[in-house]
């Protein structure tokens, strides 16, 4: 029961509300399922810091810059002038001048005191519930907001500490719920309790049932308990803020994938943006050399730095770049100074794209992205949306990803298949190993025997390079689309979250006998499509796809993917060796 | 055919996508009417539109007036057979939509998938007692959008679409 181990209770420093500190260590001593008490139903507050982060840091930038100019006057004040600061018209020689020296002090606390009590107010105004069944957020102080959030629609729990609240130990969490921008923050709460909090939403949200979960290792929290002089304080910021991104109690070492640092700097080496970004200074350097006008230079900088900062930015958010199998789905985590992960609860990942742009291939580099049901607000890895799983990986960094994000669909069965899918070029030669399974449609149109259905020859003229590559395979549990010979790529569609499915022809590909697929999934970077497909095993293909969303669709259980499990085989079940337990509901069913 | 195939070219080669089905539930013919006066507005705003070269001086222009007339007129021709080839059939676990002679496209749709059904009604449908269906999923590429149903179809039809997704319901 990792979700309980790594997070120490009953700490009064993490608790928001101190009527309810008494309570908080015995229950976790005795075992309640939520090892925070903040999700148990009734109203919380949030961190009391939270309005200095949200927007007060701001107000502090301001103030340091008034400060900061009047610093010459200051210095004039505290050692003697020597008459050289010039302060005229400077509006405190007007002050000084006309005797308002009380007024603007008055003027200057009042309007000090109206902040604060706007922010403590925003602060009082500002609460959370967590229930079995939704998430709550009420905040506003003249316009009342109020947010509420399914658990049974949750698409994923983000955990962001951008830098300066991550120095004073809050964390922000985001519970992203389907649909665009339709999020619920709790921005900002202590570090700890944020983690806690993450495990206490999922665990409720995957349906087990409270009083199913023990109480192990609650005992964990007495340690650090006790530490609340201001030294201890400290000691605790510190550690907190070297810890490793990913706790090592959340998830076995052979379940977690790590970022190769010098993998990072070589994919973003060999990318489109480094190029144009060297093209970009090339023409500049010759420009400037036949027309010997420096001030070309000025002209470009804006763009040059906006590519570097790029460039630097994808370098140093992807540096610490972790995934990991956790009980309760997959966790992505990055980020050197601000840090982010986010959880993806099983059955939440629409469709996957694996693709290799073409600098990429030398080194057998490959990107993993994702359509997902909801948006979140802030940016992923490499500074893209939180689309990309996985930055650049080698095929057996692919691997591993495909079995933690497709636990039913990437089965050791099926592996060869999705490797042939990002590998195999369709033609003979790259074939070594057909497999028994490859059988069915594959013997049509002279084609290879490697487990997809391809495009016909005679789609040669749509598909100039990849017509041999250019196909399909389905699984138990999936759709495999298979594109491209120069830029590859390859779609897993899996069943149980395919929405719909559509196959069209236009005059083009009638006259050429194919026709075109496509496979509909939520909205996102992929759209799962493939072209230029025989007319017959295009209509097979559609046939195969519809009936099989609806049988999976049927069997179904990840909106509450542990709803099927007793009280007895929680523990059982929650334990993070095998990453494909929670992820098998037809077991349960 | 210009392009050779070795495996099947005995046979007479399928071009088009076909379905074994046949009992299609089609739309109303009424709505032939509903397409044409929506084509002949849309079509004479855009010849007017194409004749502005001509009428400014260029002397050609009257070219793409003419062939944009042209061009809307053969729409409108088509538009017979385009409505005769709408049809949709309630299979037993998804709804399945097809359209289109030229450009043919067929949709498959679990019923379990759906997320809200709509009734719009244009004017000139409205005239002629028809409504417009749309099935929305999670996907905003479905596009499943039955046009031409008599009012009561469609609101029998989204009844019943509401209470079989309702037995089917799925997660996202």
């Amino acid at each position: 029961m990792s979700e309980q181990r790594d997070e120490p209770q009953g700490e009064p420093a993490s608790q928001p509300d101190p009527a309810t500190d008494p309570e908080a260590a015995p229950a976790a001593t005795h075992g309640i399922s939520t090892s925070t008490d903040l999700a148990d139903g009734e109203w919380h507050r949030l961190h009391p810091a939270t309005p200095l982060f949200r927007g007060g840091i701001a107000f502090i930038v301001v103030l340091g810059i008034l400060i900061s100019n009047f610093r010459d006057r200051a210095i004039d004040f505290f050692f003697g002038g020597d008459g050289d600061f010039d302060g005229e018209g400077d509006p405190i020689d007007f002050i000084v001048e006309q005797e308002l020296v009380l007024v603007a002090l008055l003027a200057l606390i009042g309007v000090l005191l109206l902040f604060i009590a706007g922010f403590w107010l925003s602060w009082r105004m500002h609460t959370f519930r967590i229930t079995d069944e939704v998430v709550e957020v009420r905040s506003g102080i003249l316009f009342r907001t109020n947010r509420k959030g399914r658990l049974d629609r949750i698409q994923g729990v983000n955990v962001g500490r951008p830098f300066i609240p991550r120095l004073f130990g809050a964390a922000k969490l985001e519970v992203s719920v389907a649909g665009n921008d339709a999020n619920v923050q709790l921005s900002y709460l202590h570090s700890r309790t944020a983690d806690a909090l993450r495990a206490d939403i999922l665990r409720l949200a995957s349906g087990a049932r409270r009083e199913a979960s023990g109480g192990a290792g609650a005992a964990d929290g007495a340690g650090t308990a006790g530490a609340h002089d201001l030294s201890g304080m400290l000691d605790e910021r510190v550690s907190e803020f070297l810890a490793p991104e990913l706790d090592p109690a959340l998830a076995e070492p052979e379940a977690v994938l790590r970022m190769n640092p010098g993998r990072l700097v070589g994919s973003t080496v060999l990318s489109e943006t480094t190029i144009v970004f060297v093209l970009l200074i090339l023409g500049l350097s010759v420009g400037i050399a036949v027309s010997g006008e420096l001030f070309l230079f000025v002209g470009f900088l804006p763009a040059i730095l906006g590519l570097g900062g790029y460039l630097v930015s994808r370098i140093t958010r992807s540096l610490r770049y972790s995934i990991a199998s956790t009980p309760d789905g997959v966790r992505v985590g990055f980020g050197l100074l601000s840090t982010t992960n986010e959880t993806l609860p099983p059955g939440r990942i629409h469709s996957v794209r694996v693709s290799q742009p073409l600098l990429w291939r030398p080194s057998g580099w490959w990107q993993i992205a994702v359509n997902r049901a909801s948006r979140s607000s802030q940016s992923g890895a490499a500074g893209q949306q939180q689309t990309t799983i996985l930055p650049v990986g080698n095929l057996d960094d692919v691997r591993t990803v495909l079995r933690l994000l497709l636990p039913d669909v990437a089965t050791d069965d099926v592996m060869p298949v999705l490797e042939r899918g990002l590998t195999s070029s369709g033609r003979r030669k790259d074939v070594t190993a057909p497999d028994g399974a490859a059988s069915d449609g594959t013997a049509t149109d002279g084609a290879v025997p490697d487990g997809f259905v391809n495009s016909p020859p005679r789609a040669r003229i749509l598909r100039w390079f990849s017509q041999p590559r250019n196909g399909f395979a389905v699984s138990d549990g999936a759709v495999m689309l298979r594109r491209g010979a120069i830029w590859r790529d390859l779609t897993i569609v899996p069943f149980p979250r395919m929405q719909s499915v559509s196959v069209r022809q236009g005059p083009l590909l009638r006259s050429l006998r194919l026709a075109a697929i496509q496979v509909h999934t939520v909205a996102g970077p992929i759209t799962p499509s493939l072209g230029a497909l025989d007319v017959t095993q295009a209509m097979e293909l559609f046939d195969t796809v519809a009936g099989a969303a609806i049988r999976s669709a049927q069997s179904d259980r990840t909106h509450r993917w542990r709803s099927g499990s007793g009280s007895g085989e929680a523990p059982g079940e929650a334990a993070p060796v095998e990453p494909t337990l929670e992820r098998t509901p037809g077991a349960e069913a | 055919m210009s392009v050779q195939d070795q495996t099947d070219s005995t046979d007479t080669p399928i071009r088009r996508l076909e379905r074994a089905e046949t009992e299609w539930q089609r739309v109303s013919p009424k709505y032939i009417v509903v397409d044409v006066v929506g084509y002949v507005i849309f079509g004479a705003l855009m010849t007017a539109a194409a004749f502005v070269p001509f009428w400014v001086g260029w002397e050609y222009g009257f070219i793409l007036g003419v062939g944009m007339a042209v061009l809307f007129l053969l729409v409108i021709a088509f538009t017979p057979r385009r409505v005769r080839s709408i049809g949709y059939l309630l299979r037993e676990d998804d709804l399945l939509f097809r359209r289109g002679i030229m450009f043919q496209r067929f949709v498959a749709v679990p019923y379990g998938r759906m997320q809200l059904v709509d009734i719009t009604r244009g004017p000139v449908a409205r005239a002629l007692g028809l409504a417009e269906l749309k099935f929305v999923t999670a996907a905003a590429s479905s596009g499943v959008l039955i046009p031409g149903l008599p009012l009561e179809t469609a609101e029998q039809l989204r009844d019943h679409l509401v209470a079989v997704a309702e037995t089917r319901r799925a997660g996202l």
